[in-house]
């Protein structure tokens, strides 16, 4: 029967092959707007590290009181976004959660080994030596320092494997040096393919996208010990001392935080304990502190840039505006058969022989428009670069799902817009079209 | 011609979900281009903001520092740069800077009137240069004096000095002294001294064009301080008229000839104004080209789904027509129903197009720190609109009107 619907199908719509050509058209371009703007916002809102993402925890402590409450704009009067060193450094001293690590962005020049090379900035971490278990970085050759490395302040630096490549030409390179800013340090790690997107565990400083991946990280005590200044923002209430140590001692916010907590009840635990440092280290304003889920956290960094959203939400009405016109297109179409309907119900057919028969015909328009917002979603991803900015364009991409979604689309699409012209189809009065004939 | 309404409207009535379906397509057309254009033109706003620099001859050299050095090396180093710079024939002049207007570095402070103000007036964009840098990025000085080299003081790494002169922008000294009196005031931008307003530049646009900043437009401060950073510096050149290329071939040269312990990225160490500015509004000219495809694309659509139904309803009433014909109606008379009939739907939709266009922007100003849409938008969005209804039909009309009256004495 199916069959015998497709064929009837296919010669309606070689009958009128104009507005066949129109309505195929008009789901292609609609399906195609809102697939290149899906794959878009889809590669920005993703979640950079689904399988941990649920158990990472930033805290926020309030450190400037209500006084630097006035010009915040965010309804929820939230603590700053970062914390203080004194700050940062206690909640690591108290390590109450499984992994953490206090971190800030540093963008050390790289002076290359051999002779005549110019030296080479690149932009890295200082971090705490559980960073590398807390974020799951792959390591190709090597692995993090330990904890021992922390207290001592080693000179040790984990580096990525594109510097690898530029300083030390690729290879297991764990043991050889490398000179930052002057001084040695030994690579004791080699990081493997690893490029999160957003940049989660520092969105303050990283931002949110990059085309490259950071290059260096090293101990966090080391980097404080010898001076090796802040890369971020750094965002004061009050003006500092002069220099890195006036920075260290003020209630200027640098530092990202980042923590693991394994189930709720740690992480209630953990925000239990924030108010009590809060309370105790600013025992002259009621403890304002937040813990939210990386999620949560990137939501309310709005790590998603604005545009991809309007994008999406601009194509989707394109979308709409295409299916309301199928819709009309589809009851012009369907009427004019009025004649063909009568006949066929006075010979017997029943009204869902008429819904199947003309959903199917939909369905194939659907299928056909799917097919070009395929090649036009191809199209679309490619060029994407051309109105977007270049580290978000990067990251969009043609892949199975993104394929199997625009055809679903496509079909589901039809169908839907062909429902209403379906069922004026199927009230057509045999007796009234025979009569008229 | 004499137009009929009541007999469309009857008949309208007999096709309620074709009129229905055109008259929504009408109105989402209308309420997403109008939303559509209002963000192309804030965009294209943005394009051609002016920074205040002489862009055709400008480049910055964003300088980074290959050892730490104490702060007194670095300006030692800063200093003799800066000589090797203004001495190249190409340059014209140079300056030390913290950031550059439209992009990079530098910060914002708060100012206030008096120290012990807790709730600032405003906010500022501070720059710090020497008394090259007004020449430097060709500022327009409309009142008061440039920095003379005796108020350059030097600033190490992470420290903070309040300098007793500033040069502000004009809208920064009028947001402070409305009555336009600012020269020769001071002000306070979280120090705990003063700084005396000796010059106004007119425009100097910000180092960000970033949206939380709209409120803070043009204003920017420029305080006489070297600014001996050991991260990095960035060096200000503007070139001689025609010149820029040589300027910007022999000044990295210059550079590593005073010394290699420096990174001056190859790929965007070094950048024009041109550049710079396309880089920053990127993504605004992005938004403006998506948003104008998004556009045509409907309004294409739209235009097309009309030529579709019409026909289609013209092709029902070949034989109504021809009887009308027969009975003495002109072409005109058809062409003249058909064209009516458009513009009573299209009208229809656009009432309807009206309130979800200003929903939708409502919604956007909630969510998306959008502007109001102006009326006058939505108006012309109306207009296009009917315009465009009118267009659309026009070539089914004309079928009809063509119909003869032959047809009446057919049947089907």
């Amino acid at each position: 029967m199916f069959r015998y619907y497709l064929d009837l199908a296919l010669r309606s719509l070689r009958r009128s092959p104009g507005l066949t050509a129109l309505m195929i058209l008009t789901i292609g371009f609609g399906v195609a707007a809102s697939m290149t703007a899906w794959s878009v916002f889809r590669a920005v809102s993703g979640d950079p590290i689904p399988w941990k993402s649920s158990r990472l925890y930033v805290p926020q402590i309030d450190m400037w009181g209500p006084s630097a409450q006035v010009g915040n704009n965010d309804p929820d009067k939230g603590p700053p976004d970062a914390l203080d060193y004194e700050d940062a450094v206690a909640l690591m001293r108290d390590h109450r959660a499984t992994l953490q690590s206090a971190m800030y962005m540093v963008g050390p020049a790289v002076v290359p080994s051999q002779p005549g090379k110019h030296p080479i900035n690149v932009s890295g971490h200082a971090v705490f030596s559980e960073f590398f278990p807390l974020v799951d970085a792959p390591f190709a050759y090597g692995n993090g320092w330990s904890a021992n490395d922390d207290t001592q302040r080693a000179n040790v630096v984990v580096i990525s494997g594109k510097l690898n490549d530029k300083v030390f030409g690729g290879g297991n390179s764990v043991g050889k040096t490398l000179d930052m800013e002057g001084r040695d340090y030994r690579v004791v790690g080699v990081l493997g393919d690893w490029h999160p997107q957003p940049t989660y565990y520092d969105v303050v400083n990283a931002g949110g996208f990059n085309i490259d991946p950071e290059d260096v990280f090293l101990p966090f005590n080391t980097a404080i010990s010898i001076g090796m200044p802040n890369q971020g923002n750094t965002n004061c209430n009050v003006v500092p001392q002069a220099g890195f140590v006036g920075l260290q001692h003020s209630s200027c916010i640098w530092i990202a935080y980042l923590a693991q907590l394994d189930d709720a009840a740690a992480a209630q635990a953990y925000k239990t304990y924030l108010e009590g440092v809060a309370r105790q280290r600013y025992p002259s304003w009621a403890p304002n502190v937040r813990l939210r889920g990386l999620m949560e956290w990137l939501d309310y960094e709005h790590v998603v840039p604005p545009d991809t959203k309007v994008s999406l939400l601009v194509a989707l009405g394109l979308l709409l505006v295409c299916l309301v016109n199928t819709a009309g297109l589809l009851l012009a179409k369907f009427l004019r058969r009025s004649g063909e309907i009568g006949v066929r119900r006075a010979l017997g057919a029943p009204r869902t022989a008429i819904y199947a028969q003309f959903l199917t015909e939909a369905g194939m328009i659907g299928a056909a428009g799917g097919v070009l917002g395929l090649l036009l979603t191809g199209i679309g991803v490619a060029s994407v670069g051309l109105v977007m900015p270049r580290d978000i364009a990067a990251l969009a991409r043609v892949d199975v799902s993104l394929l199997l979604t625009t055809l679903l689309v496509a079909v589901v699409a039809s169908v839907l817009a062909a429902l209403y012209p379906t069922f004026r189809a199927s009230r057509v009065q045999p007796a009234w079209q025979l009569k008229s004939n | 011609m004499d137009l009929h309404i009541r007999p469309i409207l009857v008949a309208l009535r007999r096709h309620k979900a074709g009129t229905v379906l055109i008259a929504l397509q009408i109105a989402l057309t209308l309420a997403i281009v109008c939303n559509a254009i209002f963000i192309i033109h804030a965009r294209l706003a943005n394009l051609s903001e002016a920074s205040g620099v002489d862009e055709a001859n400008v480049f910055v050299i964003e300088n980074q520092w290959a050892a730490e050095q104490p702060t007194a090396q670095v300006d030692a180093q800063v200093q003799a740069d800066l000589l090797a710079l203004r001495q190249l024939p190409a340059v014209r002049d140079a300056t030390p800077a913290n950031g550059y207007p439209l992009q990079g570095g530098g910060w914002d402070n708060f100012v206030t009137l008096t120290p012990e103000q807790t709730q600032p007036v405003t906010d500022s964009a501070v720059y710090m240069g020497d008394e090259h840098f007004i020449d430097s990025l060709g500022l327009r000085l409309i009142a008061g004096r440039n920095f003379r080299p005796g108020d350059v003081m030097v600033m190490g790494t992470q420290q903070a000095i309040t300098p007793p002169v500033v040069i502000v922008s004009k809208a920064l000294a009028e947001r402070l002294f409305p009555d336009g009196s600012a020269l020769g005031k001071s002000f306070y931008a979280m120090g705990s001294t003063p700084s005396t307003i000796v010059g106004i530049v007119d425009p100097l646009h910000r180092q960000g064009v970033d949206q939380w900043s709209n409120g803070y437009a043009g204003q920017a401060l420029i305080w006489p301080l070297r600014a001996d950073d050991g991260r990095g510096i960035f060096y200000i050149v503007r070139a001689k008229p025609g010149q820029l290329a040589a300027a910007m071939r022999e000044a990295p040269k210059a550079l590593y000839a005073q010394s290699r312990m420096r990174v001056i990225d190859p790929k965007d160490g070094i950048q024009d104004y041109a550049t710079i500015r396309h880089k920053v509004y990127d993504s605004d000219r992005g938004m403006a080209i998506l948003m104008g495809i998004i556009c045509v694309v409907l309004l294409a659509i739209t235009a097309a789904g009309i030529v579709g139904l019409t026909s289609f309803w013209v092709g029902q009433r070949r034989k109504q027509i021809g009887v009308r014909r027969a009975l003495g109606a002109t072409r005109g008379d058809i062409l003249g129903y058909f064209l009516t009939e458009n513009f009573l739907i299209a009208g229809g939709g656009a009432l309807l197009g009206i309130v979800l266009a200003v929903g939708f922007n409502l919604w956007m100003m909630a969510r998306f720190e959008m502007a109001r849409l102006p009326a006058w938008y939505v108006l012309a969005g109306v207009l296009v609109l009917l315009l465009l209804g009118q267009g659309a039909v026009m070539a089914p009309a004309l079928r009809a009107s063509r119909v003869s009256p032959v047809e009446a004495t057919r049947s089907v």
